[in-house]
């Protein structure tokens, strides 16, 4: 664990997540104001709103991704917003794992490498025994050398979320991981998702304007 | 995973691009060595083979002809002097030493050169097998010549007038052959040699009235045979070696207004070939630098467009944890990998090239060049594509640090 965590003490079980006073603006006149958030460790939330209503940007504050200008960002004990870039490119690598709406592999990369990608990155050690167990929890450990042309479209998706997951991440932030998806797959999506979460006793936040994940999540977030 | 084996995943991604831009680079690169090789190890022949020479006298004519004829055996001679007149310079107070050269026949290509052991002792030769030659139409045979003509001691053959191949048969005169010299890397591997008695016996038609010593009232001092006032024989030329270096200042001078002959200074005449030939080598490296640049700007141009193909997989590896200066030296590290592959694959082009035209080309193997010699230079071109692969990849890098992660993620 690094330096960082321990000195800002494992001291609140209280929350898992938590916001305060939260704001982002693009430009002068449009400002985004967030609700305080708070999530317990192994929650799972929805946050839901139309497009432009920065969920998006909500994520991205969360995740590090994106900078924030005002209010603070705790994250297991830790305040995301004071840290260093490249500390927050660590503590990033630790303790997240992201899925997007576009599954964004590598290419020219193997399946095997691509999630291998993921420790390398973080710092950690690559275990490809690791690799099989993940991708046989989610069904496509036949696909462990295939090249990312050959897969299909729900086979890509679930090798980035073996890639998000790869880590055993506490935090696991999705942004719009169904909206491309039909309602079949979006069920196997969302489920796999929910699943897989618990199963790590990750955090989960989900992010969206799919209204079909409302009914599967009841925690609730309103954009 | 690590970032080397990344990169090479990404330049196999796009094998031909790669490959464009390494051939681009390994022709510019190859084009170098070889003239590297070619230029250096032709100056070092160059002063290996005038070394210990100061001076060549001959017949009036193109100064750089002289030399080239008489030194490096490569061009016709310029004419014939006296004997008597060489001789005479010969024991001029300001010259050490003196060897007389005869030259006109040749067998198969290779030349045959009347002198005395003098000249022997100036390449410090020695034979590998047989003896010296002591009589006349004797001949002691270059290492190279030997091997190529399949010549071995006891061996007969008959000379051919001039120095090439086409020239008339001296089918009445026969050398022998009586020994072989040791390989020496300079100009007498590709020669034969016998005294200057039997280069004239070959062409006189009343063969030679030859004297001994004792008969003689003055014999030559460079001839011995000959009666030093003969004014029937004549020489090539003369190669000299001053006595003190007054001698480099007086003797060209008295040589070329007071005599019939001509003075020519091998190092003075061998620097002005090597700036004759020095354009064309320096346009052909201006040549390979054009093809350098060009492979460089390539290289840059690649990396350029490629930067916005990758900008997701740039913004997710920053996802997982990568510092941004991780996905600067990625960057960097593709563009040096693609020109230390292109440097390595270009000097081994080079030494390649070089190896089969000395293998194949015959007229090649009689300069001695040789393709398996290695010169520090390489060394610098490798270190110099390095950099160079640093330097345009150094935008594509900076541009990589940039990627602005949250912009690329949340636009899709």
């Amino acid at each position: 664990m690094s330096g960082i965590f321990r000195r800002s003490g494992i001291s609140s079980k209280t929350g898992m997540i938590k916001t305060r006073s939260l704001s982002y603006s693009y430009c002068a006149e449009g400002k985004i104001q967030f609700t305080d958030l708070t999530i317990q460790t192994g929650e799972q939330f929805l946050l839901l709103g139309e497009s432009g209503s920065g969920k998006t940007t909500l994520v991205h504050l969360l995740g590090g991704l994106l900078r924030s200008q005002q209010g603070t960002i705790e994250v297991h004990g830790t305040d995301i917003t004071k840290l260093s870039e490249s500390a927050l490119d660590r503590f990033r690598g630790q303790h997240y794992g992201f899925i997007f709406q576009r599954n964004h592999l590598i290419s020219a990369l193997s399946v095997e490498k691509n999630l291998l990608m993921a420790p390398f990155l973080a710092g950690l050690k690559q275990d490809k025994e690791r690799v099989a167990e993940v991708l046989n929890q989610l069904g496509i450990g036949v696909k462990q050398h295939a090249a990312i042309r050959e897969l299909s479209l729900g086979q890509a998706q679930r090798v980035a979320i073996a890639r998000a997951i790869l880590n055993k991440p506490s935090v696991i932030l999705a942004d719009e991981p169904t909206s491309a998806l039909d309602d079949k797959n979006c069920d196997r999506v969302s489920d796999l998702l929910m699943s897989i979460a618990e199963q790590n006793k990750a955090t989960l936040v989900i992010a969206t304007h799919d209204q079909r994940l409302k009914n599967k999540i009841k925690n609730l977030i309103q954009l | 995973m690590n970032l080397l084996s990344l990169v090479v995943s990404y330049l196999k991604a796009k094998p031909l691009n790669t490959l464009l831009n390494i051939v681009l680079l390994a022709l510019g690169i190859a084009v170098i060595t070889i003239l590297l090789l070619f230029s250096n190890q032709l100056k070092e022949k160059i002063s290996d083979n005038t070394k210990g020479i100061d001076l060549v006298v001959g017949a009036k004519g193109s100064p750089l002809q002289l030399i080239l004829c008489n030194i490096f055996h490569i061009d016709f001679p310029t004419g014939n002097i006296k004997l008597y007149e060489a001789d005479r310079l010969a024991k001029h107070r300001l010259v050490k030493s003196a060897i007389p050269l005869a030259l006109g026949d040749s067998y198969q290509n290779f030349r045959i050169i009347g002198t005395n052991r003098q000249y022997m002792e100036l390449y410090k030769a020695e034979l590998a097998s047989g003896d010296w030659w002591n009589a006349d139409m004797e001949v002691v045979v270059g290492d190279n010549a030997a091997k190529l003509l399949q010549l071995k001691e006891g061996d007969k053959f008959e000379s051919s007038h001039g120095l090439t191949k086409e020239g008339s048969a001296h089918e009445a005169h026969p050398f022998l052959v009586k020994g072989i010299l040791k390989k020496t890397s300079s100009v007498i591997d590709n020669l034969i040699f016998t005294n200057i008695f039997s280069i004239w016996s070959v062409h006189d038609e009343h063969d030679g009235e030859k004297h001994t010593a004792d008969s003689m009232s003055n014999p030559s001092r460079l001839v011995p045979s000959v009666e030093s006032s003969d004014s029937t024989k004549e020489i090539t030329s003369l190669l000299i070696k001053y006595r003190n270096p007054i001698a480099a200042l007086q003797l060209p001078r008295y040589i070329n207004s007071q005599t019939s002959m001509q003075a020519a200074s091998p190092s003075f005449e061998a620097a002005r070939l090597f700036s004759i030939l020095g354009v064309g080598v320096e346009a052909m490296t201006g040549f390979a630098y054009v093809i350098i640049f060009i492979s460089a700007l390539s290289i840059f141009i690649a990396l350029y467009n490629s930067l916005k193909e990758r900008q997701y997989d740039l913004a997710i590896m920053r996802s997982m944890g990568a510092s941004k200066s991780k996905l600067f030296m990625t960057t960097l590290m593709e563009g040096t990998t693609l020109t230390f592959l292109g440097s390595i694959i270009g000097l081994a082009l080079g030494h390649g090239v070089l190896y089969l035209f000395t293998a194949l080309v015959e007229e090649s193997q009689k300069t001695g060049i040789s393709a398996m010699i290695f010169y520090v230079e390489e060394v610098y071109l490798l270190v110099g594509s390095i950099v160079l692969g640093i330097i345009c990849s150094l935008i594509p890098a900076f541009q990589a640090y940039r990627t602005d992660i949250h912009k690329v993620l949340a636009g899709n």
